[in-house]
């Protein structure tokens, strides 16, 4: 659990790059920091492994404030993901991965056993990687070695500064997805910074929106999405923040809320996993009138219209 | 030519033990050189006002002719009876060398890409962490550049030392400006010459070596 309390950060005494933002991420939770450039989010960030010295206020992680603690101390138990990945271009793949395990004098065999483990967990071969040097591997792969060097040495908090930004889109999404994954077995205290409202709205349990250093919004994303807080905050998240929001729902969601009228025609088929927003591209792209739901054992359930979705998008919006 | 080759092959000893001594003069000067101009090069590092006086120093140094900055020395060491010989040329090819070693290195260090300082600190290194296993390592490469032209440039200017009673191969120069004798000058000058082409292609093979495999991007 991380809690931020009247965090301030003020430069030569007259900027507040960060005012007075008070708020707590649970335990195992991603709390994504939102906002403009220059909107003190990075600068809140760094703030916690004390790259940035705080002004006012106090953090809190799990109960001991960051201050009391020494500060490289402090750093080692916090994983750190930057965006241009920050790999040490000196140091092979392993001794990267292990920079932190190393620094904290683990023994070879331990070091060389949580190296295979992490490799395992990001997707990467490691005898194929272990002896190879960043330059060698692509942006996706490096990044996803920054990520494994944040969590070598297993801290329950992990700092992440657009950790996917530098990336093109269809690698960004699936790193996305696929760190998700990781994080349903890992269960860390994340922080991460974005700009981009759509990875947000994936990777958040919380979304903590900032404008020029003040906290506009601390909610789930579907409450910013439904429920924005002030005029800022709807114009960042977009007219199309109903559409959004599609992107959080699926299609077992719908059927567990509306009743889906029985299987007309052989029409397209869908899994009960596919988000709504997809399901609105299939009826836009492929021109169907109804989609079939098929369960588990890809037998038919029903089938949803588009109007099926509008009314589904209505009810969940009036009850948040 | 002749004439030199005939020297040469008449006074081998000497000349061999004459390299000795230079290689010996040039490469204690070296490594004290690297000792004291590296740990300066860093620190200048986090101190911009130091660096730009320190460096114009190391500038002005390397201005001031050789001859003249042994003659400045000599009343000076002196005191401690040792106003000429080995000490004061020691002494002069170290401080010659501070302005290549201490510029490159300062250069290196500034310029390794502020993120991996960023990312260096943020998992918890310390300073010292910091400089010995990333900033140095991504440093090397430039450093060992400098500490080459250093090295060649105190080879050269070691031949100079000769006249101040240093011994090395600069004394068949001088004895042989003193007894017209030409062929003990070329002697004398190849000899400077071509240590300085073995020395730079040694310490450029080393200079390879030491630099890490991963930031050999062509490799």
């Amino acid at each position: 659990m991380i809690e931020f309390k009247n965090v301030t950060k003020t430069y030569d005494g007259k900027v507040n790059a960060v005012d007075d933002v008070s708020f707590t991420v649970p335990q195992g939770n991603i709390a994504v920091f939102l906002g403009p450039s220059g909107c003190g989010k990075t600068t809140l960030l760094r703030m916690v492994n004390r790259l940035v010295p705080i002004t006012k206020g106090e953090i809190f992680i799990d109960g001991e404030q960051t201050n009391s603690l020494n500060e490289i101390q402090l750093r080692r138990n916090i994983g750190y993901v930057i965006q241009s990945n920050g790999l040490f271009p000196n140091m092979t793949i392993e001794d990267n991965v292990t920079v932190v395990p190393k620094l904290l004098g683990w023994d070879k065999e331990k070091m060389r056993n949580r190296f295979f483990e992490l490799m395992e967990l990001i997707g990467l071969k490691p005898d194929d990687f272990r002896k190879r040097y960043p330059h060698e591997l692509s942006g996706g792969q490096q990044q996803r070695i920054g990520i494994a060097r944040a969590m070598a040495a297993d801290p329950p908090v992990m700092l992440m500064d657009e950790p996917f930004g530098a990336l093109d889109p269809i690698i960004r999404s699936h790193l996305q997805k696929e760190f998700l994954q990781i994080q349903k077995e890992v269960q860390k205290t994340i922080l991460f910074v974005s700009h981009d409202i759509d990875e947000a709205i994936t990777m958040g349990d919380q979304v903590a929106i900032f404008k020029d250093g003040r906290l506009m919004q601390y909610d789930a994303p579907d409450d910013i999405l439904a429920n924005p807080a002030n005029e800022f905050v709807s114009t960042f998240v977009g007219s199309d923040r109903a559409i959004k929001s599609l992107g959080l729902h699926t299609v077992a969601d719908l059927v567990n809320q509306l009743k889906v009228t029985p299987v007309a025609a052989d029409s397209r088929q869908i899994s009960l996993k596919t988000d709504l927003r997809q399901i609105l591209s299939i009826f836009f792209n492929e021109g169907y009138e109804e989609l079939v739901v098929v369960d588990e054992e890809k037998k038919p359930m029903g089938s949803i219209t588009i109007q099926d979705v509008q009314k589904y998008l209505h009810q969940t919006n009036q009850s948040a | 030519m002749n004439g030199a080759f005939q020297y040469f092959m008449n006074n081998q000893d000497e000349v061999i033990a004459l390299t000795l001594q230079h290689i010996q003069l040039v490469g204690l000067a070296t490594v004290i050189a690297i000792l004291i101009g590296v740990p300066i090069g860093i620190y200048l590092t986090t101190n911009d006002a130091v660096a730009d006086v320190v460096l114009q120093i190391a500038a002005i140094i390397m201005t001031i002719p050789s001859i003249a900055l042994f003659g400045l020395m000599i009343p000076v060491l002196s005191v401690i009876n040792q106003g000429i010989g080995f000490l004061p040329a020691l002494i002069a090819l170290i401080l010659y060398s501070q302005l290549p070693i201490i510029r490159n290195t300062y250069v290196a260090v500034q310029n390794v890409d502020p993120n991996m300082r960023d990312a260096a600190k943020g998992i918890g290194m310390s300073s010292w962490e910091r400089i010995r296993m990333v900033e140095i390592p991504i440093a090397l490469p430039v450093i060992m550049a400098g500490v080459r032209n250093a090295v060649v440039l105190s080879i050269g200017i070691g031949a100079i030392a000769a006249f101040i009673g240093a011994g090395g191969l600069g004394v068949l120069i001088d004895q042989g400006i003193s007894r017209y004798n030409r062929d003990m000058i070329v002697v004398g000058a190849v000899g400077v010459s071509l240590l300085a082409i073995i020395a730079d292609t040694l310490l450029g093979i080393l200079q390879r070596v030491l630099t890490p495999k991963g930031m050999n991007i062509n490799a």
